[in-house]
């Protein structure tokens, strides 16, 4: 085979928060900074010309410090926010896993929302009702399915979340920090899934503070630093550099 | 053009389910569900009725129907436009989480409030029935002022769902704005009661050439002139193109202000 084009192709990516006009909730206060000219104030770069690629079935892990841009760089990839300059391409489906049920309805039940969870992710309901019992039984709720998720304990939340993302192999993966719900044994589960997936070809983005759980899933890494990219390679020499600026 | 299409296509599921769970979520734990979407107009009416029949005395004929089919469009445009304007606000978690259309939520919102007018459409049946109005042929046109009104609805929904993210104001403001909307819209009172010098302002309001419309082919059995098809079908493309232009501009931006 030829070399092949590599399914996550970041160039260039800069994201430029405003802060000012975040706090800009009324006309009034839009106009009063309009005029004094503060709308283009504080500028907070969450990316700097952050350039990166992916090939298809590798696993990369995100590290860095709280507000590296990590999370930022993910819900870019994940098409959720639009990088200021730079293009990203993304050559394949992705299953994200950020913020675990953050799509629920709490006044819907359990049954209800995966239906539309999946219609998130882009499934007919056709195709759902094929699914249902896997992922049902994946996320161990059988007793709760018609309970409305507002009733449900964060645990379970996730449970469910992960087991609906997960349920469709998707071509990449987008993990961030989740596998830190969940009791023990349910981890194990996730992470004996997602090891699964990788085999079949998926490829894989993490987030994570835990080294352990970065050190078993993942051979490549990228280190960030308030928003640039400092370093990209095997797992053990990014921990280390990062590491070494930490004791700094 | 032809690509927005297909990406729209794609999210069709997801159209259906939203406007599914609006539906249930609607009438969860009432006992009576979906009775209510015919319940309410009627009662409203009741109240109504009774209100201007002995206070302020109108001389229509068939004051029940006449008051029926203008509220029940109203309702309709008033409730959609409301719920599409929080729309993106309350699906902020999703809109943050995963890639997804976010012209989906007014539209869904929108013709989640159709469906449950679709359902109080019985109600003015029943009330033809009870005052033995006269049934004409026209009143198979009613599809027409109803699409009509539906796009346009989705066009004003969309503006103001952009623009509620913005700037919060917006739903204050619109509270007060249908207000003084509504009574600009001959809902209960009949046009001849208005001075002549308030009358242009009113008839260049969309709502009086739909609810118009519809009552002509209902309560008159007249079809409009071609003049006044085209002024509905030009107000609601209007309507939809607008929405969709401000929408696309600033739904890029979106996420960094939910």
């Amino acid at each position: 085979m030829k070399k092949e084009t590599p399914i996550i192709e970041v160039k260039n990516v800069s994201m430029r928060f405003n802060l000012a006009t975040e706090k800009t909730d009324t006309i009034k206060e839009y106009f009063v900074k309009l005029l004094k000219r503060q709308l283009m104030f504080n500028e907070f770069y969450a990316l700097k010309d952050v350039s990166l690629t992916v090939n298809r079935g590798e696993a990369v892990a995100l590290i860095g410090a709280n507000g590296s841009g990590k999370s930022t760089l993910l819900k870019c990839i994940a098409g959720v926010l639009y990088p200021t300059t730079g293009t990203i391409e993304v050559r394949g489906s992705i299953a994200p896993l950020i913020e675990l049920g953050a799509g629920f309805d709490p006044d819907l039940t359990a049954r209800e929302n995966i239906y539309l969870n999946g219609a998130v992710l882009g499934h007919e309901r056709k195709f759902m009702d094929e699914h249902f019992q896997s992922i049902v039984d994946f996320a161990e709720l059988w007793e709760f399915i018609d309970v409305p998720v507002k009733n449900f304990s964060s645990g379970m939340v996730a449970r469910l979340g992960f087991s609906i993302a997960t349920e469709v192999s998707a071509d990449i993966l987008v993990v961030d920090e989740i596998l830190s719900v969940g009791d023990f044994r349910f981890q194990q589960k996730c992470k004996e899934r997602m090891a699964n997936m990788m085999k079949g070809g998926t490829t894989l983005l993490f987030v994570s503070h835990s080294e352990e759980q970065v050190k078993e899933l993942c051979q490549k890494a990228v280190w960030l630093e308030h928003g640039v990219l400092q370093f990209s390679g095997s797992v053990d020499a990014a921990f280390e550099q990062y590491r070494e600026h930490a004791d700094l | 053009m032809k690509q927005a299409w297909q990406h729209f296509l794609q999210y069709k599921p997801l159209l259906k389910e939203l406007v599914r769970r609006d539906l249930k979520v609607k009438y969860r734990r009432s006992f009576l569900g979906y009775v209510w979407s015919l319940l309410n107009p009627l009662l409203m009416m009741c109240v109504m009725t009774l209100v201007f029949s002995y206070m302020f005395r109108f001389d229509i004929p068939n004051y029940p129907l006449y008051l029926i089919t203008g509220q029940t469009l109203w309702t309709f445009f008033n409730e959609s436009t409301n719920m599409s304007m929080y729309s993106v606000l309350q699906n902020g978690a999703l809109i943050k989480k995963v890639y997804i259309p976010k012209f989906i939520f007014p539209i869904s919102r929108v013709l989640s409030s159709f469906v449950t007018m679709s359902f109080s459409l019985a109600a003015i049946v029943i009330v033809m029935i009870f005052t033995k109005a006269t049934l004409y042929w026209t009143i198979l046109l009613f599809p027409v002022p109803l699409f009509f009104l539906l796009l346009f609805a989705m066009g004003i929904g969309m503006v103001l769902s952009a623009l509620s993210v913005y700037f919060r104001d917006i739903t204050h403001l619109y509270g007060v704005l249908t207000l003084a909307w509504m009574y600009m819209t001959p809902i209960f009172y009949p046009v001849s009661s208005l001075p002549a010098e308030v009358l242009p302002i009113i008839q260049g309001n969309p709502m009086y050439s739909y609810i118009t419309f519809f009552r002509d082919i209902v309560l008159y059995g007249t079809v409009p002139e071609p003049i006044m098809w085209l002024q509905c079908a030009a107000v609601s493309i209007l309507a939809l193109a607008l929405g969709l232009a401000v929408f696309r501009k600033m739904q890029r931006n979106f996420i960094l202000y939910i």
